[in-house]
């Protein structure tokens, strides 16, 4: 039996820049709730985590009405990119941003909230910016655990179905990720097919939750 | 010369009691020391100079920028303040070099100019040859130079140290003393320094500032304070007094004399203006002011019995621990010649009282 491994490069590949655009977002906006006051922070902090927590078909579908065709956003896309964004892997990027970038910025607060704060009180006092005590000393002493919750975030990209189904649609050999190929695989009663798929699926995350481990610091600050 | 009136409550929470620092005060050039007890608010004090706490009222004035202004609503961050703050763990950035955390806090300046800074103060404080490592290789001496370095390459205005060299052993904490006077020399800014033992307000302090409960209770050269304490809250803090409640029994300001009334023994003293007679009042008297020897028939004048509890060899001389909390300090050779006493007699010399 010839399996197409074509949806396992696609999940790699849109897992890994969702992570990477996940990761300049979502510390991005560590940084506004930690250092910056302003109107709504409350109710930006939680819904940050509210994908966490919402069915994933709901996320799509608020996705979609956020980046559809007609909506503005999706409109001024299409102009920009020349394609739209729906049922394009671009879009499974999207779908599997919306999904790391809680748990990036969940794990990324606690990692920082963790740092020895007289590090941050002594950058301070020696002149340096927010910014620059954020990138220069904060982020870098809890670079671990950011990098486990990256690794994290990865995973859960990887195997992302419910919003990329509806966001990217799953048209094999265009957008059809690991997740949409072992639906299909089930649906068209595949057995061999599903269950090799399944395996590289088990093996990659488990792979990954071991790697994550690894990196969670037993002393961050030594 | 730094100008400070800080006020800052906290709340009682359900694991901590309410505090209130209600401080003010103003020093000069030199090396002042907020000394007392933990909990007293002195790490809060600097915390508010340097801008890591907000109070809730009052004013801090630096020569003469305003630093933080409650009723005007001034309160610029630590990065405007130019404080340098030496923390009590020293916060050396651990994930750079000693040179990388000095280069850290000049880079404000141009590229050149910050090499020869950062240069500059290797050496001046002993670090080129540990320029290369990372804090967690080198020794508690380097990392306190360099957390001293760290802080004064920017030359802030202020100086500001929480309880450095706390737990460190005596050889290291001597050459942190040595240290710090040689900033006090070389680098023209008022310094404030935590601390929580009066061997070092004694060792580094031009002044000493007594903090107890949040309140500034007493404050001067430590000479004088340790001479002088202001009430019996002070002496206790000080930690180096025989201190009894006693009564006033007689008091001639014409003779100079006095008479207070100690365990049912009379002890005569100097007079002690602004009391009156009947008064109860606290004699404060320091161990090594006091005589112990052999109990004779009768004691004489000044001379209370007491029984020895035990003795107590320290570096520099022998503790006698009495009954009563009454201590005595003789030297070596004194105690040397009475060690055989089995009856004592505690010699109270009367020049050496002293009544809060």
């Amino acid at each position: 039996m010839a399996i197409d491994w074509f949806p396992l490069w696609l999940s790699l590949k849109v897992a890994a820049i969702a992570t990477g655009l996940s990761l300049l977002v979502g510390l991005w906006l560590v940084y506004l709730m930690a250092n910056r006051n302003f109107r709504g922070k409350g109710v930006l902090s939680g819904a940050v985590t509210l994908p966490l927590v919402l069915p994933p078909t709901v996320l799509g579908y608020y996705l979609l009405v956020l980046v559809g065709r007609e909506s503005p956003l999706g409109g001024f896309y299409e102009r920009v990119f020349g394609s739209p964004l729906v049922f394009t892997w671009q879009g499974a990027v999207v779908a599997a941003m919306l999904q790391a970038i809680p748990l990036l910025v969940i794990s990324a607060r606690a990692a920082l909230a963790s740092v020895e704060g007289s590090y941050e009180r002594a950058a301070r006092s020696l002149g340096a910016s927010n910014w620059r005590v954020f990138w220069r000393v904060s982020l870098p002493l809890a670079r671990r655990s950011i990098l486990a919750a990256a690794w994290l975030a990865f995973a859960r990209s990887l195997g992302d179905f419910g919003i990329t189904l509806i966001i990217a649609g799953h048209i094999p050999g265009r957008t059809q990720t690991l997740g949409g190929a072992v639906y299909e695989a089930v649906e068209g009663s595949n057995g061999g097919l599903a269950r090799a798929l399944v395996l590289v699926i088990s093996v990659l995350a488990a792979g990954i939750l071991w790697g994550a481990n690894r990196l969670v610091p037993r002393q961050e600050s030594g | 010369m730094i100008q400070a009136r800080i006020c800052k409550s906290f709340r009682p929470g359900p694991e901590s009691a309410g505090f209130r620092l209600e401080v003010e005060f103003q020093v000069e050039g030199g090396i002042s020391v907020l000394f007392g007890p933990s909990g007293s608010g002195k790490t809060l004090t600097l915390d508010a100079i340097a801008g890591f706490v907000k109070p809730d009222e009052g004013r801090i004035l630096l020569d003469d920028e305003i630093l933080f202004d409650a009723p005007s609503g001034v309160d610029l961050p630590p990065q405007a303040r130019r404080c340098g703050y030496v923390f009590e763990n020293y916060a050396l950035f651990p994930h750079m070099t000693l040179r990388q955390n000095l280069a850290f806090a000049a880079e404000g300046s141009p590229r050149l100019e910050r090499h020869r800074r950062v240069n500059e103060m290797l050496e001046r404080f002993h670090l080129t040859e540990y320029a290369g490592r990372r804090p967690h290789e080198v020794s508690a001496a380097e990392k306190q130079r360099c957390s001293m370095a760290r802080a004064l390459i920017g030359s802030p205005r202020l100086l500001l140290l929480d309880q450095p060299g706390r737990g460190l052993d005596a050889g290291i904490r001597a050459e942190f003393y040595g240290l710090l006077r040689q900033v006090r020399a070389e680098f023209q800014m008022p310094i404030l320094l935590v601390a929580r033992h009066l061997e070092e307000c004694f060792e580094l302090g031009d002044e000493m500032l007594v903090l107890r409960e949040g309140r500034l209770v007493q404050s001067g050269p430590p000479r004088s304070v340790a001479e002088g304490p202001a009430d019996v809250e002070v002496a206790r803090l000080l930690g180096i007094f025989n201190l009894f409640p006693v009564e006033i029994v007689e008091l001639d300001p014409q003779r100079n004399y006095s008479r207070v009334r100690l365990w049912g023994h009379d002890l005569s003293g100097p007079y002690f203006p602004g009391k009156l007679r009947g008064d109860h009042v606290w004699l404060c008297v320091r161990p090594d002011q006091l005589d112990a020897s052999t109990r004779d028939a009768r004691p004489g004048p000044n001379q209370i019995p007491a029984q020895l509890i035990r003795s107590i060899e320290t570096p520099q001389a022998v503790r006698l621990e009495f009954e009563g909390d009454l201590t005595v300090e003789l030297s070596q050779a004194a105690f040397d010649q009475q060690k055989h006493n089995k009856e004592w007699v505690v010699s109270f010399p009367p020049q050496a009282l002293r009544v809060l």
